[in-house]
Order: structure tokens, then C-alpha cells, then sequence
């Protein structure tokens, strides 16, 4: 099996704090790979140094073998390298039709047109229109996004993300804050995306990690506890500890 | 393929021209000819347009904010000079693009310094540039002509045909005519791929750079191109009045600059052309009211604009033209001014 995303001994220290202790992993492609972990284990930190956004004090970042520790975020998006946020990060007075259509060009290189109109790219416009229609947008395209239903942001959320037709896609917790009834749309979503993308996902959610993983990590407090498929996670004594030790911290 | 074309239409749908636009610039070619004895002013009023327009493509698309803008329209008003004075470009079309160039150079360069750090460094950035660049010429009179300015500067006809007369004719018609081009680039420019992801950096710089927009090099590209047009601004300043002097560098140049902005709106293009035709009417009506205090009233109207907000005063303002036209064509009212967040 090839790898499609890896971490070698990655450490990230905010002060004297370790928030990422000498984490490896490894996902492999295709694979549909779960991290979780209890709060505060640190699941974004190691989302925010994959993406970039974050740079680790050591340790190394391969995508599909090649070091992009040191890549700016631009371009491990042009590597294939995606992701959605845990909060929506969107552009508010954009249209759906609008934040799409940017990511499509940047990734045809068509992004730095000064020249040409928005929409006059007959490819561009056709992977628009897919793209809408399969995230269920093609009827609020000319919305500001800040005006949609959080629902169809979350959507708009992850179709940037595969606007960028990502070789490994990263999930930040797809479903966060989504009532009940829009639920099911982005589930649905996340269940058909094509089997040659790989995907790391992000959740708290148990129900939906255990329906969608083959391959669980579990973090705690930045470290790595136990890694395996979702039956023997979910037998693990260690990891009943830790989840059955917050549940009763919330109780 | 019908959705594929139907996005396409969608995706044009800010870049078509509307009646109203056409109406606008037919109106301003109008006054050339309805006012013949208000050429200066109207040729004041171009320049800060086309001024204002500059600072509009950094600050209303890319949300850079500048209180030093005046370093680029000093730079292309000096350069515009010292290239008449010295004959080096007599032809005053081409020593306009040279000026330009020399202001787009200084972009270029400070472009760097601005992109770093968030709003407060950039104003402070941006402001510490222009008065550098201010004692620059204070303190290099030898080309400057120093706190006298540059004297002297005689400009020759343009394309070697139409001279400056003494009304300002052609002097007018000059600088409309320029901004009317830089215009149609502009709005060239925000309208296409590039313009579209400055206003995605200016929304969420963290999203922009994670869909694969390299948002400094946008930005340097931006502020590079704004600093063009405020040279352009300048150099016309320098060729319809026949001098430049270090005042083109001044503090108050720059922070009107943002008050014309407040009052036109940002985002839309024609905001610093509205801005800048309010704000000097404005100016006027006060300073004949009351000479000595019109700034208190410039500074009362710009409280009423922030805290009322823009949005509401349109509204109030449009509510009769629009009853006009649902009344009339039966149709829903289609005067409306784009709105941005200034």
C-alpha cells in the first residue's frame, strides 16, 4: 500500500506547552482514516500543521512521499492537499457560484486573470455547475453566503474543499453544528466522495466515525494512544478509559 | 450543459454594464459642456476620483487600509514635473504613463512592507512612507525646489496637438478622458478571477490561501497597481495646474482621500467618483456658508454617514426614484447602489 499522507515524529510546542508530542502517522491512500480524541487532545493543531497554517517545531510532513513541512499554504493545496474548518470559513458577501468558481480557477491557474470575466471559461463554468448541483446549491448560487441556512454552508464548506480536487482531503468535524434535519444531506456528502481521495477525518462525533472510518488514530493529550481498525479501537481498554473519563467530567 | 451556461451568465452578472452607468459617464461628459466656467473645479474633482479610485481597488477589494496614499500621487506629481521642467518627456500623454510608472515602482517596493502585519501596522506603514518621502523633497530642494516647489513647468500641447488653454478646457476633457480609461481597466480587473479572489482575501485571508490563492502575490499586485493610478492622479494634478509642491505629499491629501471613500462607499468602482463629487460640493457649500468652520460641518456629515450607515441612507435616498419606476414600469426597483462594507 502506498502512503498518501505521513507525519514523522511531529512536536509543536506553544510555550512550555506540548500540544503535539512526537505524533507519526501514517494514511494510507484511498483509506478512509478517523483521528479523534477527547477535547483539548490537540486534533486541530495537527490539522493546522498539515494544511500549514501552523509550522511544527520539528518532525517532517510527507504528501504522497515528498517533504512539504516548509510549503506555504497555497501551494499544498496545488499538491492536492484540502481541507474544510471545524467553523465555517467562508467569504461572506461571496455567492456560492463565486467562492467555487475562485477555487476552480486556482486550481485550472486561472487565478491570476486580470484580464478575462469571471465566467467566461467554458471548463470552469461546467465544474461550477457539477459542483452546485452535487452539493445541492444550484438554487441559492446567487446568495450571499452569510444570508444560507448553516446547513448549506457546511455544504458550501466542503465543496470548496473538493473544488480543489484533493488527493487527500482533510475533515474538520463536517457535521459540527449542523441540526438534525440538515444532517443527513452532509453525511450522504461525505459517504459518496470518490474512493481515489483519500480522507483524514476529524470528529467527535462516535456514531459517524465508526459508519465511515477503516482506520481509527486516537490522540490524547498530543500523543498518539493506539492506532487499529474501528472493532478493535473500540475494545480498546485505553480508549474506553479516556472517553468513559470525560463523560464523567461532563457529567 | 444548460447549468454549465447558466453559471457562466450568473458568474457575468456584476460584469455587464447597466443604463445607470452609462447614464453616469454621459453625465459627467455633460458637464464639460453645461459648465464652461467651472473647468478648474471639475478637473479638481476628476483628479480626486481618479485619486479615490485607487485607493478604492486596495481598500475596498483587497481591504488594505492606507493613510499614506499621497506618496504615490507626490511621486507622479513630482515625476510629471521634473519631466516637463527638463523637457526630458514633453509629450504629455507619455510623461502621465512615465509618472505612473515611477509611483507603480514605489508600490512595488513598499508593497512589502504593507502586506506584513494587520490594519494598524499597515496605517501606520503606509502613513510613516508618505511622510518620509514628504522630507525627502523638503530636504532635496535642489530638484525639488524644496518648500517653493517646482516653478516654471510650462506643458507642451498633447500628442503635440492640442494645447492647455487658460480656462482649462483641455484640461478637463484630458483628465476625464484619462479616467475613463483607467476606469474601464479597473473594472476590467475587478470583474475577472484576479479581482474576484482580492475580495475573497479581503472576506477570509485564512480560507483564500487554504483554496489555493497565493495572497501575498495578489496583494503585491494590487497595491502595485493602486500605487499606478495614484501616480497617474497626481502627474495630472502636476499637468492641469502647472505646479507641484510638497503639499502633493500631505497628511490631509491622504486622510481626505479615506473621507471621500466614506462618503461614496467602497467596493463598487463608482464610489470614489461619487465620494469625490460629494465631498467637494460639499466642501464648497460649507466654506460659503462658513468659511472659517466648514470643516465642523464636513466632520458632522461624515458622523451622521458612519452611524447612520450608508446602506440606509441610500435607501431613503433612492425611495422616490424607485417608487417612480415600480410606478411607471411596473417592474422591481432596479436603482440601487452594490453595497460593501466601507
Amino acid at each position: 500500500m502506498t502512503i498518501a499522507l505521513e507525519t514523522q515524529n511531529l512536536e509543536k510546542q506553544f510555550g512550555g506547552l506540548r500540544v503535539t508530542r512526537d505524533l507519526s502517522l501514517k494514511i494510507e491512500q484511498g483509506a478512509r482514516h478517523a483521528l479523534i480524541g477527547p477535547n483539548g487532545a490537540g486534533k486541530t493543531t495537527v490539522i493546522n500543521q498539515l494544511t500549514g497554517v501552523l509550522k511544527p517545531n520539528s518532525g517532517r510532513i510527507l504528501l504522497e512521499g515528498q517533504d512539504i513541512t516548509d510549503l506555504a499554504v497555497h501551494k499544498r493545496v496545488l499538491r492536492g492537499l484540502s481541507r474544510t474548518f471545524q467553523i465555517n470559513q467562508l467569504y461572506p458577501d461571496l455567492t456560492p457560484l463565486e467562492t467555487i468558481g475562485l477555487a476552480v480557477s486556482e486550481r485550472l491557474g486561472h487565478g491570476g486573470d486580470w484580464w478575462r470575466r469571471m465566467g467566461t471559461r467554458r471548463d470552469v463554468n461546467g465544474e461550477i455547475a457539477d459542483l452546485l448541483a452535487r452539493f445541492h446549491l444550484l438554487d441559492v448560487m446567487n446568495e450571499q453566503t452569510v444570508t444560507l441556512p448553516y446547513g448549506k454552508q457546511r455544504l458550501l464548506e466542503i465543496a470548496v474543499a473538493i473544488a480543489a480536487k484533493p488527493r487527500v482531503l482533510l475533515l474538520d468535524e463536517p457535521a459540527a453544528g449542523v441540526p438534525e434535519s440538515e444532517r443527513h444531506d452532509i453525511l450522504a456528502v461525505v459517504g459518496s466522495l470518490p474512493r481515489d481521495v483519500t480522507v483524514l477525518l476529524i470528529e467527535h462525533d462516535m456514531d459517524l466515525v465508526f459508519s465511515f472510518a477503516d482506520r481509527i488514530s486516537v490522540l490524547v493529550s498530543g500523543a498518539l494512544l493506539t492506532e487499529g481498525p474501528p472493532d478493535q479501537v473500540a475494545r480498546d481498554p485505553q480508549v474506553k478509559a479516556v472517553y468513559l473519563g470525560e463523560e464523567a467530567i461532563n457529567v | 450543459m444548460s447549468a454549465s451556461s447558466d453559471v457562466g451568465h450568473h458568474a457575468q452578472r456584476q460584469a455587464r454594464w447597466h443604463y445607470g452607468e452609462a447614464a453616469f459617464w454621459l453625465i459627467v461628459l455633460a458637464c464639460g459642456f453645461l459648465f464652461p466656467n467651472r473647468y478648474l473645479i471639475m478637473t479638481d474633482i476628476l483628479r480626486l476620483a481618479l485619486f479615490a479610485m485607487s485607493l478604492d481597488l486596495i481598500l475596498g477589494y483587497a481591504g488594505i487600509v492606507s493613510l499614506g496614499h499621497a506618496a504615490f500621487f507626490g511621486v507622479g506629481a513630482y515625476a510629471a514635473g521634473l519631466l516637463a521642467l527638463h523637457g526630458i518627456v514633453n509629450e504629455p500623454v507619455l510623461a502621465l504613463v512615465v509618472a505612473g510608472l515611477a509611483a507603480m515602482v514605489l508600490g512595488f517596493a513598499t508593497s512589502f512592507l504593507v502586506i506584513r502585519g494587520v490594519d494598524l501596522t499597515r496605517l501606520m506603514v503606509t502613513l510613516g512612507i508618505a511622510l518620509l518621502l514628504e522630507a525627502l523633497a523638503e530636504r532635496f530642494s535642489a530638484i525639488t525646489g524644496g518648500t517653493d516647489g517646482l516653478q516654471g513647468i510650462e506643458m507642451q500641447p498633447i500628442f503635440g496637438e492640442i494645447p492647455f488653454d487658460m480656462f482649462g478646457k483641455a484640461g478637463f476633457f484630458y483628465s476625464l478622458a484619462v479616467l475613463f480609461l483607467l476606469f474601464l481597466l479597473a473594472r476590467r480587473v475587478v470583474h475577472s478571477p484576479f479581482g474576484l479572489s482580492l475580495r475573497a482575501i479581503k472576506n477570509n485571508p485564512l480560507r483564500a490561501a487554504a483554496i489555493g490563492i497565493p495572497v501575498n502575490r495578489r496583494l503585491i499586485a494590487i497595491y502595485t497597481l493602486a500605487a499606478f493610478y495614484a501616480g497617474i492622479a497626481g502627474a495630472l494634478f502636476t499637468q492641469t495646474t502647472a505646479i507641484a509642491s510638497l503639499d502633493v505629499f500631505a497628511f490631509e491629501r491622504s486622510a481626505d482621500l479615506m473621507l471621500v471613500l466614506v462618503i461614496g462607499g467602497t467596493g463598487y468602482l463608482y464610489g470614489g467618483l461619487i465620494g469625490a463629487v460629494l465631498f467637494r460640493m460639499l466642501q464648497e457649500l460649507f466654506s460659503t456658508i462658513t468659511p472659517q468652520y466648514w470643516q465642523f460641518w464636513i466632520g458632522l456629515v461624515l458622523v451622521v454617514i458612519v452611524l447612520v450607515g450608508r446602506q440606509r441612507l441610500h435607501r431613503w435616498a433612492l425611495y422616490v426614484p424607485n417608487l417612480v419606476i415600480k410606478q411607471i414600469a411596473g417592474c422591481k426597483a432596479v436603482v440601487a447602489v452594490p453595497e460593501s462594507d466601507a
